[in-house]
């Protein structure tokens, strides 16, 4: 981490071509209080989602809001095998339209489970917001992210152009 | 020739007055308290700096009710207990959405915690903003995305509030309105600068 430094970018990946499914954050480093994930992104179908240091376990759990222009959803999750970032099919299948902020609140400590904030909107369809938990006291060193079927089952294609940034929030 | 100091705007006569370093940062991290194993009741910070344009605070909370409780961190400002507050609340429990809103309150929702049997779960996590809290020309208003989830139960909540005070910001005090907070329990207190 540069001097001075409270908010950085850790890193960012671009989709490239129309095979991706899966965007990795491998070797996160440990020094900082928070993590931050910044996305806009496209697939062929699926809700965002995440998995943390590749436990594919029945460890996640969520709980939804998200408005529609016609109503209200609250859903829950419990015993998932992926961190919801949105419980809704949030994804478009005609551009880029979904962004999603996440975050990753004390990744790092070793004591607590890990919560998960995020915000989801899709242009087209809907906006909501959720809390996950990820039962596990591991420091989380590494994120994947999908478009994925429900509960993490098949991951679908990510849209050329999608972006996802990782960065890290230190504290005094 | 008239300088203007990037760390605390204020303008020099010259290069090499008061400007003793150059801190070119947006966000900077202003102070952080992590609850000890003896818990807290509260948690403030005081003397925060006028230089910055907006405040927020990531917090990573739970209360020692014990299993099943439910609380929301409040926050109040510059030490005003009076009713001075409002807010409105948007949330999902998993099964229903709904809303509501507090007025002339002693304080502004920052964020839910839910408590679980087991230690190490029911942690709440929030992202509060208070936004131009320096401003003597108007109240201040604040939002802040909050939720806890324990497998099983859980709440997400949007909040908004206002302090009706023309005052500038210089203390920020959370706390739960019946409870503590445990060990481990931290509140990030973060500056934003404009251009």
């Amino acid at each position: 981490m540069a001097a001075g430094t409270t908010y950085e970018r850790i890193a960012t990946y671009t989709v490239s071509g129309s095979s991706t499914n899966e965007i990795q954050f491998a070797s996160i480093p440990s020094y900082y209080t928070d993590l931050v994930i910044v996305a806009n992104l496209g697939s062929t179908n699926g809700y965002p989602s995440a998995r943390f240091n590749s436990d594919t376990g029945s460890n996640y759990s969520v709980t939804n809001l998200s408005g529609d222009g016609t109503g209200t959803t609250a859903d829950r999750g419990t015993n998932r095998a992926v961190a919801d970032i949105s419980y809704e099919t949030t994804t478009d299948t005609t551009g880029v339209k979904t962004n999603f902020i996440c975050h990753i609140m004390d990744y790092s400590n070793t004591t607590t489970y890990k919560t998960m904030l995020s915000r989801v909107n899709t242009a087209s369809q809907s906006t909501g917001m959720t809390v996950s938990l990820w039962r596990s006291t591991a420091a989380i060193s590494n994120i994947k992210l999908y478009s994925s079927a429900g509960n993490g089952a098949n991951l679908y294609i990510l849209t050329a152009g999608s972006t996802f940034t990782l960065y890290g929030i230190a504290s005094a | 020739m008239t300088v203007l100091s990037l760390n605390t705007k204020q303008k020099y006569g010259s290069l090499l007055a008061g400007n003793s370093f150059y801190d070119p940062y947006a966000y900077k991290s202003i102070a952080t308290v992590s609850v000890g194993s003896g818990g807290s009741s509260s948690v403030e910070f005081t003397s925060i700096p006028s230089t910055y344009t907006h405040l927020q605070v990531r917090g990573f909370h739970k209360n020692s009710a014990g299993a099943g409780s439910e609380y929301v961190a409040v926050a109040q400002f510059n030490g005003d207990t009076a009713a001075n507050y409002s807010y409105h609340y948007l949330r999902s429990n998993g099964t229903a959405a709904s809303s509501g809103a507090g007025a002339s309150q002693n304080y502004v929702l920052a964020g839910y915690q839910n408590s679980s049997a087991t230690s190490q779960m029911g942690f709440g996590g929030f992202v509060l903003d208070i936004l131009d809290y320096t401003n003597t020309n108007k109240y201040k208003t604040v939002r802040s995305i909050a939720g806890a989830d324990v497998n099983g139960s859980g709440i997400i909540d949007f909040y908004s509030g206002t302090w009706r005070s023309t005052s500038a910001i210089t203390s920020i005090k959370f706390y739960y309105v019946a409870s503590n907070f445990v060990q481990y329990s931290r509140f990030a207190l973060y500056g934003i600068r404009s251009a």
